[in-house]
């Protein structure tokens, strides 16, 4: 689908079971109906599990925690947002990337 | 026989450069066509690529030792020529442990990058070439191109992520006007040393590749790991946020989504590492590793979303 705004091309992602549009050039993100409030239900389920039932009071904001850093249209799928910032890939403490790390 | 002894070996010579006298003891730290590099003692030998343009790079030299950039960029000591090639000597710095990447200084990375980037254009010591980033994705698509029966699939997705890419960004052509600032050109993680060694503040190092152009370029490589999944999210925004905490130009302000700004640079540096890994792998016979199959993943996906990427 193009974007309503920009009509760039919008991308499809699942984020947490819920399907989300993304525009490839704006960033834009388009939820189609229910998808807020799915959106929505997954974070109070998410906060009940940090926090133990307790809202946490006043929690600083985080311009982007580690889990929701934007990634680029053609990043690796585990930037979609189901590890929480463990995604399995990341491994710069493996050995098999150590070399790139350090290669022109 | 007289006379005619032969020359001594190029790594033999530069020590002897370097120490002023033959039969110096040195240790080989690199020997590629691009550049010959020992260390003796305090001190590292460099003998830059045959075919640079020595002007250029005498340019890049004096930008290395100017006072405008002293804390940001390691200061030459001398420079000279060996064997034909160009030679500079530096003084001797500690790396990042090659076996402990998890230790990398991302941060003083990020603010030694804003600080080259932030430079003012009149604190140069006289003209500064152009940048050679783009340069670099050409010759590695060059050598792609030559390489001997490359795995063709990978060679298929690297064409067609390389044709995202505007022109320039292939090294053909001009780079758009505006926005060019001083920079690195060539960053990873062997290009941080600390200075004085063992644990001295940390400095970057080689300057082959320095110069006038997109300082996204710099934070690109970071950025392209990041996209493929080789870099933990933890270890990029520490990167990010203090480039972007020091003044960094190339990312957009704090809180902001930086993939407008890097996005083509990190597409160009996914391309160039990803055909460098499948023209040296073809002789060689070996499969790609972990993280060079990672990048031609995402040259993969950017093939799929060609349509929609900026070209």
């Amino acid at each position: 689908m193009q974007c309503p705004k920009c009509h760039a091309m919008m991308h499809t992602y699942n984020r947490n079971g819920v399907q989300i549009e993304q525009c490839s050039g704006c960033r834009g993100i388009f939820l189609d109906y229910g998808e807020l409030e799915a959106l929505t239900r997954l974070e109070s389920q998410y906060t009940a599990q940090q926090y133990g039932q307790v809202p946490p009071p006043a929690a600083p904001p985080a311009p982007y925690p580690a889990h929701a850093a934007p990634a680029p249209a053609w990043g690796a799928p585990q930037h979609g947002g189901h590890g929480h910032g463990h995604g399995h890939h990341h491994g710069h403490h493996k050995g098999g990337f150590g070399r790139m790390l350090f290669s022109s | 026989m007289n006379a005619l002894a032969l020359p001594a070996p190029l790594p033999a010579a530069l020590a002897a450069w370097a120490r002023g006298g033959p039969g110096q003891p040195y240790v080989l730290l690199a020997d590629r066509p691009d550049g010959t590099v020992v260390r003796c003692g305090d001190a590292v030998a460099k003998a830059h690529a045959p075919g640079s343009d020595p002007e250029a790079l005498a340019a890049r030299i004096r930008v290395a030792g100017s006072g405008a950039l002293a804390g940001v960029l390691l200061p030459p000591l001398r420079t000279g020529a060996v064997h034909g090639r160009p030679v500079s000597l530096w003084p001797y710095g500690t790396p990042v442990d090659p076996a402990r990447p998890e230790d990398a200084p991302w941060e003083e990375a990020a603010r030694l990058l804003a600080a080259l980037h932030r430079t003012g254009p009149r604190d140069l010591p006289g003209p500064v070439p152009p940048m050679r980033g783009p340069a670099k994705v050409a010759r590695a698509l060059r050598r792609l191109a030559r390489a001997p029966q490359p795995d063709p699939d990978g060679v298929r997705a690297v064409r067609a992520a390389a044709a995202t890419l505007p022109d320039w960004a292939r090294g053909e052509g001009v780079p758009p006007a505006g926005g060019a600032v001083l920079c690195h050109g060539d960053l990873h993680l062997g290009q941080l040393v600390r200075h004085p060694a063992p644990d001295g503040p940390w400095r970057l190092i080689d300057v082959d590749d320095l110069g006038l152009g997109a300082p996204a370029w710099d934070l690109a490589r970071p950025a392209a790991w990041y996209a493929a999944g080789i870099l933990a999210p933890e270890a990029w925004l520490r990167f990010l946020d203090a480039y972007r905490a020091a003044g960094g130009p190339a990312a957009g302000p704090p809180g902001s989504d930086p993939w407008p700004e890097l996005d083509l640079a990190a597409r160009a540096l996914t391309v160039q590492t990803a055909a460098l890994a499948l023209a040296k792998a073809a002789p060689a016979r070996r499969p790609l590793d972990e993280g060079e199959r990672l990048m031609l993943d995402s040259c993969v996906r950017m093939a799929t979303f060609r349509a929609e990427l900026e070209p």
